[in-house]
């Protein structure tokens, strides 16, 4: 699994450098994306608490968490 | 049969892990301290939740967080199959997690312990997300790892008797895309494959089978589960930025395992921020799911399938939920330390109803009801949240 | 004069295609694009009245983390290299002045502060990272392009200018 995980990332790596799509919305075009109210999750608490008693009522799970978006700086 | 309360606890583990499993983009958030209280009334149960959580960077690329949850538990919920009694009982989780950011790569590792008396978990999870195509888009991968130690509480709430039954464990792997279609839109896709192994039932909930010679028509028994479970979740997201400044958002998740059950999952937002002090946010969520191929409300006798279970969480069920919250910041430009400091009140409202489990507990023969004929379950929840949060 | 008519068709034509962005591109070795663009207090500024000193112009945004972190290590530089022929613009990109104002206000700055609105600076000179930090030597070409910021980069802007200043 760990040699999967490094093939993985490593292909991803090799992806970017290789294609240099340019990005469509500029770096000075993000602040809206900024915006606190963008952020997937603002409270971290709440968003796990309320996962959990779904979680602990229901025949389902997974699949709930996000990364990305903002401001992209750096 | 001892009445139950590990079915809230048990996937806790998994959920608590959202707090600190979820890698960001580039930058890592603010420092903060927040603490927290929760209160869930509904179906016979009332469960009080405290936690405090604290996170804080010790360079630009690397911070670490701290969290403590306990939860309260009191009442009595509807699989209290003979005499109701009093239910209390505690259970306490601890989670650390580690950011690292190095250039456009974010690290995460957490590892969570969760302990009540009849039930310990820990958890390991790690993941890992990269941003590319000018940070527009990012892609994560993670990996979580959960033991868990399942007992039995054979004496009373007030004077316990542990009997250790087993050990289950857990693995998931997680794959994500989230991506900046506009400047005003982002996106967002998940994979989530989940496999478990061991003993995977609720030692508190029984099966019951027809049988004309008791007094209640129907006998007890113990439920019998497959001593594996694999799942698979997607779930796709959008969020919009509307032009006078507020946000709605979209998700839908579809659910599907070897069990045979199969959900579906849709919510709905919106936020409202006004001027630089308060956010409101309303939210919708439906779902619906099927009954697992082994569950059963009534079986005909004992022992008429090789796995049997009658676990509500496994029934054919839907529930609506409509929530409003409303953050208000009474320092909206900081004190000495801090940069911001915000409290929260949120109100949720869930009604439950299933279509192939039954109430049994006021409803038997002696009131005109035979077995499987008792009306179908259904019950409200309310559950309350109160948090203050200050950024640093 | 004779001469001043044609001089100024040439130089106007090659200001309208280096904001034009084509064939010059905004690339470390090429002439840096010039631009007008007005301060928060009002007054025009324009990057040709610095020509013959070294210039670093810097990218930032109110709502960029990184951006805010360096400000004061860009004012401490500014202040120390500004006697040996060293001057910073910094180039605001926010749609919105308020937000500025009020940060300029809170946590000022002692180089000067120009606004981009409309973006057309930053299109300009390529910024394709927040924050951007563009050197620009004293004959007006771009001689390094720095994307991004963390602590330590400082030390390299300043060797940088340094080198530039040499010359």
């Amino acid at each position: 699994m760990g040699k999967l995980l490094r093939v993985v990332v490593m292909g991803l790596g090799m992806l970017q450098g290789a294609c240099s799509i340019q990005p469509w919305v500029k770096p000075y075009e993000r602040d809206r994306l900024a915006d606190p109210i963008m952020s997937w999750d603002r409270d971290a608490i709440s968003g796990a608490y309320l996962d959990h008693i779904y979680d602990s009522r229901e025949g389902s799970r997974g699949a709930t968490g996000t990364a990305g978006g903002g401001c992209g700086c750096n | 049969m001892k009445p139950s309360f590990r079915n809230l606890a048990r996937p806790v583990a998994t959920a608590a892990l959202l707090i600190v499993g979820v890698a960001g983009a580039a930058v890592l958030p603010d420092d903060r301290a927040d603490i927290f209280y929760s209160d869930y009334k509904g179906g016979g149960m009332d469960i009080k939740g405290e936690s405090v959580l604290v996170r804080k960077k010790f360079s630009e690329q690397f911070a670490v967080e701290a969290n403590y949850f306990i939860d309260k538990v009191s009442g009595a919920s509807v699989d209290v199959l003979s005499q109701a009694s009093v239910i209390k009982d505690e259970r306490k989780q601890k989670s650390i997690s580690v950011d690292y950011i190095h250039n456009k790569t974010q690290y995460n590792l957490s590892y969570t312990n969760s302990t009540e008396r009849d039930y310990i978990s820990n958890t390991t999870h790690f993941s890992l997300s990269q941003d590319m195509f000018g940070d527009l888009t990012t892609v994560s991968l993670g990996f979580t790892d959960s033991r868990n130690k399942v007992g039995e509480n054979n004496g009373t709430a007030f004077t316990p008797k542990i009997e250790w039954l087993g050990s289950s464990y857990s693995r998931s792997f997680t794959a994500g895309v989230s991506q900046v279609v506009t400047k005003n839109l982002i996106s967002g896709v998940t994979l989530e494959v989940i496999t478990d192994q061991g003993l995977l039932s609720n030692p508190y909930r029984s099966i019951r089978f027809v049988a004309p010679g008791d007094p209640l028509g129907y006998g007890l028994g113990s439920q019998i589960y497959p001593k594996t479970h694999t799942s698979t979740a997607v779930e796709g997201r959008v969020k919009y930025y509307l032009p006078y400044r507020a946000a709605v958002s979209g998700s839908y998740r579809y659910f599907d395992d070897t069990w045979g059950v199969r959900a579906h999952t849709a919510e709905l937002g919106y936020t409202q921020p006004i001027a630089n002090l308060w956010i409101l946010e309303g939210r919708l969520r439906y779902y619906t799911q099927n009954h697992a191929t082994f569950y059963s409300d009534l079986f005909p006798f004992a022992g008429s399938q090789n796995f049997e279970a009658r676990d509500q969480n496994l029934a054919s069920s839907t529930n609506y939920t409509i929530g409003l919250k409303a953050t208000y910041a009474f320092l909206p430009d900081g004190w000495r330390i801090f940069k911001r400091g915000t409290v929260t009140g949120d109100v949720s409202r869930i009604h439950f109803k299933y279509n192939d489990f039954r109430d049994i507990r006021d409803y038997g023969i002696a009131n005109g009801y035979s077995p499987g004929t008792e009306p179908l379950y259904k019950f409200d929840a309310t559950i309350y949240q109160i948090y203050l949060s200050m950024f640093f | 004069m004779q001469d001043s008519t044609p001089r100024f068709l040439k130089q106007t034509a090659m200001a309208l295609v280096l904001l034009a962005g084509t064939a010059f591109a905004a690339d470390a070795g090429g002439p840096a694009p010039s631009f007008t663009l007005a301060a928060l207090t009002g007054q025009q500024a324009a990057l040709s009245q610095y020509k013959g000193q070294v210039v670093m112009v810097n990218f930032w945004a109110t709502w960029c983390g990184p951006c805010q972190q360096e400000m004061p290590l860009l004012d401490q530089m500014y202040k120390k290299y500004k006697p040996a022929g060293f001057t910073l613009i910094g180039v605001n990109v926010d749609k919105e002045a308020p937000a500025v104002r009020e940060l300029m206000a809170r946590k000022p700055v002692s180089f000067p502060v120009l606004l981009d609105p409309a973006n057309q600076v930053s299109k300009a000179y390529h910024v394709d990272e927040m924050p951007s930090s563009v050197l620009i030597d004293r004959k007006g070409e771009i001689r390094y392009i720095h994307r991004g910021y963390r602590p330590g980069d400082e030390n390299e802007y300043q060797d940088r200018i340094r080198q530039l200043i040499r010359e």
